[in-house]
């Protein structure tokens, strides 16, 4: 499948596509034959104790960390011939920020907005999108907060336009507020096009958001099954 | 084309770091001239030795300085997430590797015309040669640019950066301290001719080591 296959982009071919997938941290296992498949426009969550395999397993599909066997296929690359290929069609949310610390908001939103090739009109609509274009704009990242710094990393992601959405804990750090702009942006993502996977400790909200819900444990996916979300496959 | 734009991308936002940190000001020029002034002490019984010593000096001072730089420029990059950011950010490796290179380079500069208003405050030397002399920063300064960013890159990922990359980059550096240093004696002393083969050997050594950079610095990232 080719990169910008158009039958792919609107296609019912799934997103992710896993079967058996391994990855190695070192020489453990931290996925130990994952099976996934996601189809565009689903928000799944991912669930499961800590080192069930969430981020690794989020990390793999940003294609960050190598498959080393099984088949792992997303957005038609297939990651165990070129992982590098899928990174600049997805957005990661990881625990560590992405930002620069002595540059502002609009500095830092401005330059991985640049680095993914998309236009300045996407920056300022994404900072406005998460309450950052006011008096937080020119302030350096170094004095936010938490949360506001988590916010600034979600305006970088989404003025990248990413097709497939990794976020790990989305709500780690955020206010009330904050949680609900972010409950919101993925289902506006969703809505036009986009397929998120997130993990959260947050279930009573992660599970309202989702379509489907992955239980992950010991590197492997044990259970699938419905969230409270409305989404559907067009 | 690309590789350029990326390149540019990178270089603005390095310097621009760079500017609001106040490191390089704060403390890598302060401590540039603090080697400069040491070696004065050192050398001062003996003047005639310290002004025969001067090229050499220099480009030591710079070398110890310029290593600063060079450690800045990727510690920047481990902060918190920042490297998987870049990974992700479809900026070619490239770009990167140039952009970083031409950071270094910028600040590099800075610093040398710095010393070079030092030496002869400090040293008392008296300036001649002055086109050799610019050749020579130009090309010496690329020279350690383009070879301390891919060492850099190296050590990026490892605990004992600090320490690793001035053992790593010396040793592969000290071919352009001695020609840097054989080129400013040449020009001092009003012998141009006998320092242009060895700005030719530093220019060779730039072009080498750039274009491993663009080549191998993607790979290189992708274990740091």
């Amino acid at each position: 499948m080719e990169l910008d296959d158009p039958t792919f982009r609107f296609g019912t071919e799934p997103v992710v596509h896993l079967r058996g997938a391994v990855a190695l941290l070192g020489r453990f296992p931290a996925l130990a034959g994952v099976d996934l498949d996601v189809d565009r426009r689903r928000i799944v969550l991912l669930r499961g104790a800590n080192g069930a395999g969430k981020t690794t397993l989020l990390r793999a599909l940003a294609g960050l960390v190598p498959i080393t066997s099984g088949e792992a296929v997303v957005l038609g690359v297939d990651l165990r011939d070129d992982r590098r290929a899928v990174r600049h069609r997805v957005g990661l949310l990881a625990h560590g920020t992405g930002l620069y610390d002595e540059l502002t908001v609009a500095d830092n939103v401005s330059f991985w907005t640049r680095a993914a090739r998309a236009d300045k009109a996407d920056a300022e609509a994404a900072m406005t999108q998460l309450g950052l274009d006011g008096r937080l704009r020119d302030v350096a990242v170094g004095r936010l907060s938490t949360g506001q710094r988590r916010r600034t990393s979600l305006a970088c992601l989404l003025a990248r336009r990413p097709e497939l959405w990794l976020l790990d804990e989305p709500h780690a750090g955020l206010d009330k507020d904050g949680r609900d702009i972010v409950d919101a942006l993925v289902r506006d993502a969703a809505a036009a096009g986009a397929t998120i996977i997130l993990s959260s400790h947050e279930l009573d909200r992660s599970i309202e958001l989702a379509d489907e819900i992955v239980t992950l444990g010991g590197g492997v996916a044990l259970d699938e099954g419905a969230g409270g979300g409305d989404g559907h496959v067009d | 084309m690309v590789m350029l734009t990326d390149a540019w991308l990178i270089a603005r936002k390095d310097l621009k770091l760079e500017i609001r940190s106040r490191v390089a000001i704060n403390q890598v020029i302060p401590f540039a001239l603090l080697v400069l002034v040491l070696f004065a002490f050192a050398l001062d019984p003996d003047r005639g030795l310290l002004e025969k010593a001067t090229p050499g000096l220099y480009w030591i001072a710079v070398l110890f300085s310029g290593l600063l730089a060079m450690q800045r420029a990727f510690s920047l990059e481990a902060a918190d997430g920042v490297t998987d950011a870049l990974r992700l950010s479809g900026l070619s490796p490239s770009g990167i590797y140039l952009g970083k290179t031409l950071s270094v380079a910028a600040q590099l500069l800075v610093l040398e015309v710095l010393l070079g208003v030092g030496v002869a405050v400090l040293y008392g030397t008296s300036i001649t040669g002055w086109l050799l002399l610019m050749a020579t920063i130009v090309v010496a300064t690329a020279a350690i640019s383009t070879a301390g960013t891919l060492f850099g890159v190296v050590a990026a990922g490892l605990r004992v950066r600090e320490t690793l990359l001035p053992l790593l980059l010396l040793p592969v550096l000290a071919p352009v301290l001695i020609g840097a240093t054989r080129a400013f004696e040449a020009a001092l002393s009003g012998t141009p001719s006998e320092g242009w083969p060895w700005v030719g050997l530093m220019s060779v050594f730039a072009v080498v080591y750039a274009v491993a950079g663009i080549f191998g610095f993607g790979p290189l990232m992708e274990e740091s």
